[in-house]
């Protein structure tokens, strides 16, 4: 039997040398006589062990890094084709405590199938969730989704099943599904993981959500700096239509249902529903007002489900295993799992799912080992550019969507971005500001002046030109953005803004202040 | 990296046809003559009004609106370094003062030689092996001043 070798084909890592680990694996052995199968998987998620590569063996597999293309040869050498013993040697990957500790559902099945084989898909476990949602009928899955809990993973919160139901009772001839792949966020890389890694499961979602509301056709709007997620995906919807997962006849039923990538290209307002639809009517991607909502009348002015890559990828497992067990799992108002990604400078960066409920401190501390420059920790930014910093005082903060919310913050996306000591909170909210700058659609004149004017006004503070009049002028810039915009994007940048000033008031040279208690 | 065409206009025509089908057309079109030439030559903008219906002053609206989209014809190399929050959090403020002392240039400039254009790009969703960085559409991560220092003169052949 060929010995097979499981070598991550996820960006992540190939940017850390997973390509130049494959090659060396193939010059090595291919002299030798071992006949040798080499399969490109997605990542675990375990960043800092990147390239991980992993061997089957009779036992089970055996995971082996960080691997270097020069390590290729000791590792030969010491058997690993058969799980030998060297010094990168991890054994069983499930049993690494970072994974064993997750809660995986959206993420079960990513880094351990071959992405481009729906045959791997559906070995382990995949397809199950349409077929139930195919035998109990369209209205009984809504009612699955909405007693699920499942809330937009986006970062807006909205409860996912409502939002099918309301697309599901509007009347009209054509309906669409919109996955948003538009993943901007710094310290995100969630959906890019997933689409790398079990692209299936993401058809499958927007193929159940077709079926729920009666649409036809399915928009995949991916990012242009997602080039691999492109190419996986591409491949996929091939297979699948192939296969008759999509097409006129969805697994031998009546439903009809097709999708089409969309490419970006290069506006992060794009990640904003309305403008997201801008984009694939060919348009600027200019923000539009709601109402109307999308799910009454969106994509080319007809009723739109669109919802981010994890929201549309939890259905499969709610359906499958049923409204239930998804809805035990997490905490309050915040139901099921939720894939976090640690990232910045941290020692164990990478995905953790877990249910809602862990506190920030140990996602931060416990979790991720705290900075990877081995500093202390001095703030942690949640939720992308858009969301607050957090000092290591406030990490008694719940990871779920009111907890932060009452602190003046925003799980957003779920991406948690930790700084050190090194990190000046003055320059992070002038960074916040010129980013709204940068990115402004230019719609509304909150978003488009106020966020160059806080540039300005930051810069003004940080020279120590009337400063406390400044600060004044900045805070009521930030409220007049907070209620004043039209998106998430103007309304948003005052979080990451007034939380440095609230949390940091050093780097500002300014007085301590008053901080809203929690 | 891709070898561009030089421009032609019925290999124009071509691929502007073959996606005028599609809903909502243009960025697909836009995305495919630019892979085609390198770059949106003046000249597709009437082109592509025609095919679609649309003016051209909405055409260039979009044309400029998105920041993928290019006016002129790419450097050789273009080197993309993230300089979102994550990668900043690792170092990346150092890394791209290096870079731009290097190159002789400032983020979103190409050098005098045509060889290499610098871009800031918002997050490759590399995050967790930060500071991250793509050439000619290779990623890049855990870069440090040693990996960039090599990566630049790779970007300089």
């Amino acid at each position: 039997m060929n010995a097979r070798i499981f070598i991550p084909g996820d960006a992540g890592a190939i940017a850390v040398g997973a390509d130049e680990v494959a090659s060396a694996l193939i010059a090595a052995t291919r002299g030798n006589g071992a006949a040798v199968e080499i399969i490109r998987t997605g990542s675990r998620g375990l960043y800092w062990l990147e390239p991980m590569i992993e061997i089957a063996t009779p036992a089970g597999r055996v995971a082996y890094g960080p691997v270097a293309a020069s390590d290729v040869d000791g590792l030969i050498a010491s058997g690993f084709l058969d799980g030998g013993d060297h010094p990168l040697r991890l054994g069983d990957p499930n049993e690494i405590p970072w994974l064993k500790r997750q809660t995986r559902l959206s993420f079960a099945r990513c880094g351990i199938i071959d992405p481009r084989s729906l045959d791997d898909y559906r070995e382990h476990g995949g397809t199950s969730g349409l077929t139930r949602a195919l035998s109990i009928g369209a209205e009984k899955t809504i009612e699955q989704i909405i007693e699920s809990g499942l809330r937009g993973r986006g970062g807006a919160g909205f409860p996912t099943g409502i939002k099918l139901r309301t697309a599901a009772q509007t009347e009209a001839t054509r309906k669409y599904i919109v996955c948003n792949a538009d993943e901007g966020d710094s310290g995100t890389f969630a959906d890019r993981m997933l689409m790398e890694g079990d692209p299936f499961l993401l058809i499958e979602g927007m193929v159940i959500a077709g079926i729920a509301v009666g649409a036809t056709k399915g928009y995949l709007y991916i990012r242009s700096e997602y080039p691999h997620a492109i190419a996986v995906m591409d491949d996929a919807l091939a297979s699948a239509r192939k296969a008759g997962l999509l097409g006129d006849k969805i697994a031998g039923s009546a439903h009809e249902f097709d999708i089409e990538i969309r490419v970006g290209a290069g506006a992060y307002v794009c990640g904003e529903e309305t403008s997201l639809l801008e984009s694939i009517e060919g348009k600027r991607g200019v923000v539009r007002a709601k109402p109307p909502l999308p799910a009454h009348k969106g994509l080319f002015g007809q009723p739109t489900v669109i919802n981010n890559v994890l929201s549309l990828a939890a259905l499969p497992f709610i359906l499958a295993e049923g409204a239930k067990a998804y809805f035990d799992f997490g905490t309050g108002r915040s139901r099921g799992t939720m894939p976090i990604q640690l990232a910045g400078n941290i020692k164990y960066g990478g995905l953790f799912e877990a249910g809602f409920g862990l506190s920030l401190g140990e996602l931060v501390d416990e979790i991720g080992g705290g900075t990877a420059s081995g500093r202390p920790v001095r703030a942690v930014q949640v939720g992308g550019p858009l969301g607050a910093y957090f000092p290591p005082s406030l990490f008694d903060t719940v990871f779920d969507y009111e907890a932060f919310a009452a602190r003046d913050g925003l799980i957003g996306h779920g991406g948690v971005v930790v700084f050190d000591g090194s990190v000046d909170m003055a320059k992070q909210a002038r960074f916040a500001l010129e980013f709204c700058a940068i990115e402004s659609c230019g719609k509304c004149t909150p978003c488009r002046i106020g966020s160059s004017r806080g540039v300005e006004l930051v810069d003004r503070i940080i020279n120590g030109e009337e400063r406390e009049a400044n600060l004044v002028v900045l805070e009521d810039l930030c409220n007049t953005m907070k209620f004043g915009s039209l998106c998430a994007l103007g309304g948003f940048t005052p979080y990451p803004v007034m939380s440095a000033l609230n949390h940091f008031p050093e780097d500002f040279n300014a007085a301590p202040r008053a901080v809203p208690a929690g | 990296m891709a070898p561009y065409k030089f421009w032609d206009e019925e290999a124009a025509a071509a691929i502007i046809a073959e996606y005028s089908h599609l809903d909502g057309a243009l960025l697909p079109m836009l995305h495919a003559v630019q892979e085609a030439f390198g770059f949106l030559p003046e000249a597709v903008t009437p082109m592509i009004a025609d095919t679609l219906n649309l003016t051209r002053a909405e055409v260039h609206g979009v044309t400029t609106f998105y920041s993928d989209f290019r006016r002129e014809p790419p450097t050789k190399h273009t080197l993309k370094l993230c300089r979102a929050e994550a990668c900043q959090a690792a170092g990346g403020d150092a890394l791209a003062a290096q870079a731009e002392s290097r190159l002789g240039v400032t983020m979103g400039e190409a050098t005098a030689d045509r060889l290499v254009t610098l871009e800031p790009v918002y997050c490759l969703g590399l995050c967790a092996c930060a500071p991250s960085a793509m050439l000619d559409g290779r990623v890049v991560g855990r870069l440090d001043a040693r990996r960039l220092e090599s990566l630049l003169a790779e970007a300089q052949e």
